[in-house]
This record gives C-alpha cells, structure tokens and sequence, in this order.
C-alpha cells in the first residue's frame, strides 16, 4: 500500500511538472535561463533565489520540479526493484527511470538549440509517455487493481478495442496539438468555433493546417471517447471501476474542448493555455486507467506466471498474499 | 568613411558581381570583371531626407514590470513600447534607412569600433541599431538583473547570451548582411530590438525628428530602403552626380492592423 501511495505522489508530482513545462511554453519563457544543465553559470541548485525575476521563475522552477521529479523516479524504480514481485511492473520502473532521464536531456538539447520545433514536440510527447507511466505503476501498485471483485473482471474484447484505440487517438492528437504549440499556430486559425467564418480554412499555410488539423483531431478524439464512454454506459454500468473513469473522461474532454476555445477567444490567455495542456493529459491518463482496466483480465494470467517472491520485505504485498 | 578595399582574386570578383547585380555581366570566356571604381572623397555625394507617419498610430503598448522588482524601481515613470516614436507633425523615428542596391562589387572594411547595445533599466539602448559585418557588436548589461539577449536572424547564426552581473560585457560579430536582426530578452518580455547588418557603412537611422543623412555615397545610381518595424519597408530610387546633395523623403502610413 505504501509502495502505490509514493507511486501515486510521482504520478501527482508529474502533474505539477507538466504545470510547470505548460507555462514555460505558455509564458515564452523557455530561453531565458539560456545554458543547461548550468543555469547563467550556476549549479542548478545554487542558483540564487533572488535571481528567480521575469521568464527565469517559469524556467528555472520547471528545472528543479523537473530534477525533483526525476528523483522521486529514481527512488520509485529503486523502491520496485526490490519490493516488486511482478517483472513488468519493476520493468515499468526502470521505463520510466530511463524516460525522466531521457526526458532531462530532450529539455536540455532543446534550450541550447533554440527550442527547434522537432524537439519542442518530443519533450512535450515523451512528457505524457512518462506521465503515462507513472499513472500505470499507480494503478497496478493498487489494491483494486491487485484485489478481485466479487464477479469477477470485465472481460470486453469490444472495450478492449475501442479503450486502446481511444488512448492512441487522444495521445497522437497531443502530438499534434504540441506541434502546433511549439510552431506558434495556436492563433493560426484566429476565430472559433467556425474556421475563418466558415468550416474549412480558405487558405493553407503550415500553422493552419497543423491547427486545423488539431481542431479535426479533437472531434474525433471525442467520437472516440463516446463511443469507449458509450459502450461502458451500455454494458457495464454496474462496474464501478470502469463507470467512474468513463465518466470522467467525457467530462475531461468536454472541458478540455472548451478550453480549446477560450484560448482563441482570449487569444492565448496564460492560465488557459497551461489549463488546456494538463486537463490532455488528464484525458490521456483517464483513458489509459479505462484502458488497462478494461485489460485486467489478461494481466490476471501474466502476472501469475510470472510471479516471483520479493527481493527484501514487502509488508504490505506479503500480508495481503496477492500476487496478481 | 571607410576606404574600399578591393577583392584580389578573379574568381571571388566574379562571384560578387553575380550575386551584388553588378553593372556588367560575368564574361562567357570568365575574363576578370572591372573592378568598380575607388570612392574618390571630392566627388562624394549625400543624401538627406525626412521620414513621417501619415495617420495617427496607437499608443505604444504599455509595459508592465512587475515580473522583475529591480526594473520595477529602476524606472520612476510609466513605461512604453517604442513601436512609434512620432513628432509632432508625424516626425519618425526609429526607422532604418540605408542602400539596398547600387554599390556594385565594392567592398568596405568594418569598423573595429563597437556598436553599444546597452540594457540598462531593463530597456535596450538603442531600439534600433546598424551595424556592419565584421564590425563588433558589444552586449552591455548596465542593470543589477539578469538579462539574456536573444538575437533572431535569419541569415547569421541564432544567439541567446546570459549576463547575470551588471557590468558584463559580450562581443558577437556578424557574418553576413542582414536586415533586420530582431532581439529580445526572454526573462523580460516587454525588450526588444533591432539590429540592420550591413556590408557597407551607408545606413542612419531617423532621430525623434524624423530626419536622416547618409554621407560619402559615389556618384551613381542607388536603391534607397527606410524600413520601420510596424509600418513596413518602402524605396525609392535615387541618382546621384559628384557632391551632389539629394533630398528624399518617405512617408508611411499607420498600418490597418
């Protein structure tokens, strides 16, 4: 229990870095600490605090919750390593070692190469890949995830399909929605929700249809949600683990669409703009947990067979005789 | 002024007047172009004029400096963008004006004087600046912040320099003619700057009386360029015989957006 409660607090903490990289990029502050890993000749974490003015307080507190973070990621992979009887959970831990570090160096090169948009885009994507990450460990450290219901898991090849469809959908239209960020098309199409008065751009630059292509990907993200929402609404209302996160994630989306809009309306307003960034990842999350809940049945079996003892004391997994 | 300093190797010559539109074409045999003539000093001639804003622009953009206490107590007074710098008659400044065409092949050696650019009260000094290539461009950070300067060309290589302590001094030097370098500063939003690069010393830049004057031009036939940083870019073609003394305005008008 105690394992999937700090599990929990990097996956928040995750939260609180994508906060923090959304307003650097929202407040165009991602160059004025101009040298990595040094920030203006100093050690990251001797940089003086009255030196914290302008851009630099985005900049500079993205790269120690970012430091921070990578490690309470050392300390979770560690912690896995040794409490962990499952082999992909513990393999989950050194993935997302390997993505914070990763995910550091990405930070890096961008600053000193002028935030190009290639990037830009990549530490943005691989920023959800290792929040993705960190929600998984917390969910499968979890002792829902770990307990059987009464009536057994859900075992919905349809949901299956549509969850993890879902996912790839909501995660490949962050990508594009990160592209269209880091390449300044966040205004490109200047009105909504019409484009340009009407439904279809009259002229085609990059940043339009980079936005445009945004503007697409989000109505179909939502058919996409609606249809995995629908089918858990349908067939498995009862089920409380699905019901919840299905719900959850219409909401998020809804909110995440009007967010969408406000930034143009308010022509990219800080706070919005920041808003807009995490309230996707929260979709994404949302519909990863629906995803792999809608899993569990197959994780049941893999895990079994590849269920070992733990490497030192594990109180809480010994006490509750679990292994799956 | 400068004196020219002429390419010594053909082949180079050939480039430039290819690239420069030099007055006559390249040879098919590849015979060494004329060189264009040395500058004689008597037979220079000037070029003066006036730039004014017809219309009435909008107020320049407050600027807020909460996000940094020092530049809050620097300036006593409320601060503004310098996006227009207009006299009372529609006098402006800050425009850009310079030769954009005409020098044919001929060369300048830069000054190895350095072009200020100082952040003082957490403003540039000078708005807007010209330079040469070649000649330094020194970066002065006069204020107790920090300041980083970040130039955007498209020609010349991308730079974003740190100065953490007042008083820091950056040298960068310019490899190619360009116009213009914009500058900013990414930890205070609210600076910016603009920088023409040049590959002669023919250029001014119009003070808060609209006024400019290019000296030691050669006799000959010119493009003449005032480029503003909201108003646009307008030119106008301009002769000059020996010790002439020409006069040419420009007038722009406020943009719709």
């Amino acid at each position: 229990m105690l394992l999937h409660r700090y599990a929990t607090f990097v996956a928040a903490s995750t939260v609180l870095l994508i906060v923090a990289g959304g307003l650097v990029t929202s407040t165009g502050s991602g160059l004025s600490v101009p040298d990595w890993p040094t920030s203006y000749g100093w050690s990251m974490f001797t940089f003086p605090l009255k030196n914290m003015v302008g851009g630099i307080v985005y900049e500079h507190s993205h790269r120690l919750i970012a430091s921070s973070v990578g490690v309470f990621t050392i300390a979770l992979a560690v912690w896995l390593w040794r409490a962990e009887p499952r082999r992909w959970v513990r393999g989950l831990g050194f993935a997302a070692l390997g993505a914070v570090v990763l995910q550091g160096v990405l930070g890096g090169v961008t600053v000193l190469f002028f935030l190009p948009t290639a990037v830009s885009t990549a530490h943005a994507g691989l920023a959800q890949i290792f929040f993705c990450l960190t929600v998984a460990i917390a969910l499968v450290t979890s002792p829902g995830w770990r307990s059987a219901p009464a009536n057994g898991w859900v075992d919905d090849p349809v949901l299956r399909r549509t969850a993890t469809a879902t996912t790839a959908l909501v995660y490949a239209q962050i990508l594009v929605g990160a592209t269209m960020r880091h390449s300044d098309a966040g205004l490109a199409i200047p009105d909504f929700p019409l484009v340009f008065g009407g439904l279809v751009p009259p002229q085609w630059t990059p940043g339009i249809a980079i936005h445009y292509a945004h503007r697409i990907g989000a109505l179909i993200v939502l058919a996409g949600i609606s249809t995995t929402s629908g089918r858990v609404w349908s067939r498995h209302r009862n089920r409380t683990e699905l019901r919840r996160p299905a719900g959850l994630l219409v909401a998020l989306v809804l909110v995440q669409i009007l967010l969408g809009g406000l930034i143009i309306w308010t022509r990219k307003d800080v706070a919005i703009n920041t808003a807009h960034v995490i309230t996707g990842a929260l979709v994404l999350a949302t519909s990863l947990v629906l995803t792999l809940r809608s899993y569990r049945t197959r994780f049941g079996d893999a895990v079994a067979s590849t269920a070992r003892a733990p490497r030192t004391l594990a109180p809480e997994l010994d006490r509750s005789g679990a292994r799956a | 002024m400068p004196s020219p300093r002429l390419l010594s190797l053909p082949l180079m010559l050939t480039l430039a007047a290819a690239a420069c539109g030099g007055n006559k074409p390249a040879t098919p045999s590849g015979q060494e172009q004329p060189k264009a003539a040395p500058i004689d000093p008597a037979t220079v001639a000037t070029i003066k004029g006036k730039v004014t804003l017809d219309g009435t622009p909008p107020a320049n953009a407050a600027i807020k400096m909460n996000a940094d206490p020092y530049c809050l107590t620097a300036n006593k007074t409320p601060q503004t963008q310098e996006t227009y710098m207009v006299g009372k008659s529609g006098e402006l400044g800050n425009v850009f004006v310079y030769i954009s065409d005409g020098l044919g092949d001929r060369t300048f050696d830069a000054p190895k004087d350095p072009v200020v650019i100082d952040q003082q009260n957490c403003r540039y000094h000078p708005h807007v600046m010209g330079l040469m290539v070649g000649q330094p461009l020194q970066i002065l950070n006069s204020d107790s912040t920090l300041h980083n300067i970040h130039a955007l060309p498209t020609k010349n290589a991308e730079f974003n320099t740190g100065q953490p302590i007042k008083g820091m001094k950056t040298d960068h030097v310019f490899t190619a003619a360009e116009q213009m370098v914009p500058f900013k500063c990414d930890v205070h939003g609210w600076m910016n700057a603009y920088a023409g690069v040049m590959s002669h010393p023919f250029f001014a830049i119009t003070g808060d009386d609209g006024t400019f004057t290019i000296k030691g031009l050669p006799p000959g036939t010119y493009k003449l360029t005032a480029w503003h940083e909201k108003a646009g870019t307008q030119t106008a073609d301009i002769t000059l015989a020996a010790k002439d003394e020409k006069e040419n305005n420009f007038t722009f008008k406020v943009p719709s957006s």
